[in-house]
């Protein structure tokens, strides 16, 4: 369904469009990508959902920002908690960006129209949240802005509100499977996407001027996951198969408090409103990992921690294997109101009411540091610094990196808003000096082949076999503790399971809503996401950040301070992760902080 | 490597049916029941249910769904003759000693199966200048100010998440589908009593409309769908007294 107006061309059954700008995803980055692009040049948006439907609205807590409405605060501070909590990985002219346009990016939501929780004196409000800190780690610091606990929810409504507003033409339920490559004076550049239509079966090609990728992440390689069904990265994956490097894929974020057995989230905002981690016996464990910051330590300390105390056989339940947040001395008024979403999920999926009892968690795969290179301009990088004119990333797909091996929490609503601005900004101003790109013949022919040979399958295996046992092995293989011994199980399993993915079917072999052949393809991108995921983790022979090998239980500068680049090269079909995959390393900007141990 | 199992005790696998209401456009002249049985566990929501139906039984059996855990508002769906979400409907809160009947919501074209055409719902959506209309201007880098009792005023309709659970609940839009509709209603409410805007009366002319507020015969089906909670009808009431007197 699209809200567009113009109508294609259609030549040989696909459907031709023309755009300055094409943004596939309609989630936080991608439209407020939009409403900085659609002003000023001819936009469309693409997302394989409805743009409410995207994971951006199942945020929680807040968005970070050193606004100083309740105590004083720094966008220097605020870089600094960001480096620190990205293990020193992160890019620090990145992270200065992030942090200092953060403050522009709240305001520009409020004024927007976000109904931002107020202070007394009607200022937005902030709570705290893991790893900001006043002046350099010395206490937690109130940096989040927030609205209740559905902050995301409250950002992706506002953002589409702004769209419909500036009459943002949406292709809704449309799935790009591809991005357009054309050679010109030497160069590639990208000039268009093609998109398969879920209500109709059709064939879309969308020739443009400049492409912004904001598709959002790949949670669904894990089974124990915080992320949507509809998570499968597809927009990484497409970039992988153009041979576009990705970086950093070996950082992958475990949230602490996800329902135990669910993965559903729970938000930190909890813990940043008061709620305490206790074992088995009641211990504040926390206390003994991070004696100054406690509970409100970066997420991969807590899950680690977590993890620990389980293995070390102090988990609650009857099953050991668990531990529980505890809200009950929070009381019901706090709970019902600024955190009433993640009461009511523990009472519906657990049947646990946080007010009196407290909730079982454990760690759930939550976030992609990794991704799409871009630089602080959102354009993507085909090495570690050749820009690819035209084409840029932003939000979860991207990886800037001003995460690192780590992201803080409410970085991320707020990395959507800062580099979806910029994508689309520095797009726009792209598109007006730019020509409309030729597209090559037949621009679909590989994606028409791609749903032809999916549709027409007859194979014996079974895609959602294939993808539960891809899942299930993730979470045994390269979760929260990784070793080489894992992570080697883990290649030979994610080998065979390639080599049976060449062997599926599917049932319907319809043209209108097959959600069976959207699901078949999904899987592919999982397969090749775990595989350069797990490559790249077996080569990073150190614990940084998410990235925690029991085999290599320290940091190691002087080896591994720099960033993994993963290529595709030679035979993306052969069964050696070994034969296809290239791993190469990125210098990680350092501007005023140099690594130091990193203690809370 | 820990691998969590659910917190509850396991509660031993049970089969129960599902009827399905199935429509194959390419194949079926209208629509058919359709049965299926499937093995659950009691803390199982009816999304898995229907997960397992498609990955193990039928992949033809089609259905919108994202989040899982009722925050998106993709798969509103008529479960046992109510509107829910399937990711937020429990099988233990269902009678599991009949069959469970599962079809799509009303009053939107049907389009397959589950699926039904979202368009006319966002259109009415769109209508209402669902977005903040102020006629000053912050001061440069600042937030408007809003105390906390004006920001909690139109608290309860800014947790809609657009899942058409209410509209197609409601009566009065099966018969006649140019009705706005609760949910469009509950958009504009959400603007029309933000003390940062300044075009209530226009959207409250657009609601005064033949196809407006008056309309509504508060059945409070809305409310009873509303899987966030919202007190719609009571949304609805404000907004026909704010036409009456004014807005607040």
């Amino acid at each position: 369904m699209s809200t567009a107006t113009s109508t294609p061309k259609i030549i040989d059954g696909v459907h031709y469009h023309e755009y300055d700008i094409v943004i596939v995803g309609a989630g936080g980055a991608g439209m407020r990508a939009a409403i900085e692009a659609g002003p000023n040049a001819k936009t469309a948006v693409i997302s394989k959902l409805y743009p409410t439907r995207s994971h951006t609205g199942a945020a929680q807590g807040g968005m970070a920002a050193a606004l100083a409405n309740v105590e004083e605060d720094s966008w220097e501070w605020h870089t600094f908690d960001t480096v620190k909590g990205g293990d020193y990985l992160v890019d620090q002219d990145a992270a200065e960006i992030l942090a200092r346009e953060a403050i522009d990016a709240v305001i520009d939501l409020e004024n927007m129209g976000l109904p931002f929780n107020r202070t007394p004196e009607g200022k937005i409000d902030q709570r705290r949240f893991g790893g900001h800190t006043r002046d350099h780690g010395k206490a937690p610091v109130r940096r989040a802005c927030y609205a209740a606990d559905r902050t995301g929810h409250m950002i992706l409504q506002t953002l589409f509100q702004n769209c419909v507003k500036h009459g943002i033409e949406f292709y809704n339920e449309f799935y790009v499977l591809d991005v357009v490559m054309t050679t010109e004076k030497g160069k590639k550049i990208p000039s268009g996407v093609v998109a398969y239509e879920l209500a109709t079966g059709n064939i879309h090609v969308f020739q443009s001027k400049a492409i912004i990728f904001a598709t959002g992440g790949f949670g669904k390689i894990y089974k124990t996951t915080s992320n949507a069904h509809t998570l499968t990265g597809d927009g990484v994956g497409i970039m992988w198969r153009k041979g576009i490097p990705l970086e950093d894929m070996e950082f992958y974020q475990f949230h602490p408090t996800g329902l135990a057995g669910l993965g559903i989230l729970l938000t930190e905002g909890a813990r940043g409103e008061g709620a305490i981690l206790r074992n088995a016996s009641g211990e504040r464990f926390m206390e003994r990992y991070a004696p100054t910051i406690k509970d409100l330590a970066p997420r991969d300390i807590i899950s680690r921690c977590m993890v620990q105390e389980v293995v070390e056989g102090r988990g609650a339940g009857p099953n050991k294997d668990y531990v529980l947040l505890d809200c009950t001395h929070l009381g019901a008024e706090v709970l019902e109101t600024k955190l009433p979403d993640i009461t009511e999920f523990a009472r519906t999926y657990l049947g646990i009411d946080p007010v009196f009892e407290p909730v079982p968690v454990m760690p759930t795969a939550h976030y992609a540091m990794g991704g799409i290179p871009t630089n602080i301009q959102a354009e993507v990088l085909a090495d570690n610094d050749t820009v690819i004119p035209g084409l840029y990333a932003a939000g979860e797909c991207a990886c800037v990196s001003v995460h690192g091996s780590n992201r803080l929490g409410t970085n991320s609503l707020l990395d959507i808003n800062v580099f979806g601005k910029r994508a689309g900004r520095y797009a726009s101003e792209y598109v007006k000096k730019a020509k409309m790109p030729v597209l090559p013949k037949n621009p679909a022919d590989g994606v028409i082949a791609l749903v032809e040979q999916m549709r027409n399958a007859s194979g014996t295996e079974r895609v959602a076999s294939i993808r539960k046992e891809l899942q299930e092995s993730m979470d045994r293989n390269a979760q929260v503790f990784r070793t080489e011994d894992s992570l080697k199980e883990q290649t030979d399993i994610i080998q065979a399971l390639r080599e049976r993915y060449k062997n599926i079917s599917i049932h319907d072999k319809g043209e209108r809503y097959n959600t069976d052949l959207l699901e078949a393809i999904e899987l592919g991108f999982l397969l090749d996401l775990a595989e350069v995921t797990v490559y790249s983790a077996r080569n990073r022979k150190e614990s940084r950040g998410g990235h925690m090998r029991d085999d290599f239980p320290d940091r190691n500068d002087k080896e591994y301070m720099v960033h993994t680049m993963a290529y595709l090269t030679g035979d993306a079909e052969s069964s050696h992760a070994g034969d296809h995959i290239k791993l190469d390393w990125k210098p990680v900007v350092i501007t005023n902080y140099q690594p130091m141990e990193r203690k809370y | 490597m820990v691998t969590p199992t659910p917190a509850m005790p396991a509660v031993q696998a049970f089969t129960i049916t599902l009827n399905i209401r199935r429509f194959q456009p390419e194949v079926d002249q209208e629509a058919r029941w359709q049965s299926f049985d499937v093995e659950v566990y009691s803390t199982d929501r009816v999304l898995d249910a229907l997960h397992k139906i498609k990955w193990e039984q039928d992949g033809t059996l089609s259905f919108r769904r994202s989040c899982a855990h009722g925050i998106c508002g993709s798969d509103a769906m008529r479960i046992n003759g109510r509107n829910r979400l399937a990711c937020k409907t429990l099988i233990k809160d269902l009678d599991i000693t009949q069959p469970i009947y599962v079809e799509a919501i009303k009053g939107l074209p049907l389009e397959k199966d589950l699926i039904v055409d979202m368009e006319p719902f966002f259109a009415a959506f769109r209508e209402v200048k669902p977005f903040l209309i102020a006629n000053s201007k912050p001061e440069k880098g600042k937030e408007r100010i809003q105390s906390i009792a004006n920001r909690e005023i139109f608290d309860d309709t800014t947790k809609c998440i657009l899942c058409a659970a209410c509209t197609t609940s409601c009566p009065v839009f099966w018969t006649d589908g140019q009705y706005f509709g609760p949910a469009a209603i509950v958009a504009a409410h959400r603007f029309i009593f933000d003390s940062r805007d300044d075009a209530a009366k226009v959207r409250l002319d657009i609601l005064n409309d033949k196809e407006g507020v008056w309309r509504c015969r508060t059945t409070f089906n809305c409310t009873d769908a509303c899987p966030r909670g919202i007190q719609v009808t009571q949304a609805i009431a404000d907004v026909k007294q704010a036409i009456l007197r004014g807005r607040r």
